[in-house]
């Protein structure tokens, strides 16, 4: 194998954290389920904080990179509690989570 | 083949693996248990990135926190029996083509461009750095999240309480 396979640089993280991203970008945009959105929602979050990890040990070397991370998963934490109190609270008004069949809003 | 690509990519197949399972998967609880496996590898790619901290902090957080909530979420708003087919998709075809082209554009971007890299690139320990940067700089946000997280408290509780009607009359 060659040199660009093999040694594991920025590049290479870049990209898993691409195909995480486009993954979570792809459950976001087909579920139906507002749980499953919530997961897409947690994988994009997962690729962001790859990305700031990733430059703050190759690019800067200092911590600012990783202090984001701390907090981008703080927010995670508080809007995954948040979002799951939410479809709790439609799961009891609806019963069902399925979010094209909560459309008492529509005009 | 080198210690270090080999945990990588034992890494990346254990995380792209899995997000395919959580992303794909007609089954809920599959897509639920598969974020663990997510999870633990982006972890894992933490510690690769000796981001020793923010690793522990993401098994915390994450995999005791957010997934035992996601679970919880699952068992409390699906009947057994309807669980086999519960994580339905809509609209594959074109939300296939948005990512697709979203992937290819960053991709291109990604490999095209010329990152500014250190020259040298040493691990050490962070947790003595980053607790000085948060008492330090970073004193402000620090704070602030710990409002975010008192505001978050009281408003999960109060949306998701279930109101008990008393008399007629008397306030629920």
């Amino acid at each position: 194998m060659n040199a660009a396979v093999l040694d594991i640089g920025l590049r290479h993280f870049l990209l898993v954290s691409l195909v995480v991203f486009a993954l979570g970008l792809y459950c976001v945009l087909t579920r139906k389920n507002a749980i499953g959105i919530l997961m897409g929602v947690e994988l994009i979050l997962n690729s962001a904080n790859i990305n700031y990890i990733a430059f703050s040990h190759f690019s800067s070397g200092r911590y600012d990179g990783q202090i984001f991370a701390v907090f981008v998963i703080m927010l995670a934490a508080a809007e995954a509690v948040i979002g799951l109190a939410i479809v709790l609270g439609i799961y009891q008004n609806f019963a069902t989570i399925d979010v094209e069949a909560t459309d008492n809003l529509q005009g | 083949m080198p210690i270090g690509a080999l945990i990588f990519y034992l890494l990346v197949t254990l995380t792209i693996g899995s997000a395919l399972v959580v992303a794909l998967s007609r089954n809920i609880v599959y897509s639920a248990f598969s974020l663990l496996g997510t999870f633990m590898g982006v972890a894992g790619l933490y510690a690769l990135l000796a981001a020793d901290f923010v690793a522990v902090i993401q098994i915390l957080v994450y995999v005791g926190g957010i997934l035992v909530l996601i679970v919880f979420a699952v068992m409390l708003t699906h009947r057994i029996d309807d669980v086999a087919v519960s994580n339905r998709s809509v609209g594959r075809l074109p939300a296939a083509f948005i990512v697709g082209a979203v992937g290819v554009i960053m991709g291109v971007g990604v490999v095209a461009a010329r990152w500014a890299q250190k020259a040298d690139v040493q691990a050490a320990p962070t947790t003595y750095g980053i607790g000085d940067a948060f008492l330090g700089p970073y004193i402000l946000p620090f704070e602030l999240a710990s409002v975010v997280l008192l505001v978050v408290l009281i408003g999960a509780v109060v949306v998701s309480r279930k109101e008990i009607r008393g008399e007629a009359g008397s306030e629920s």
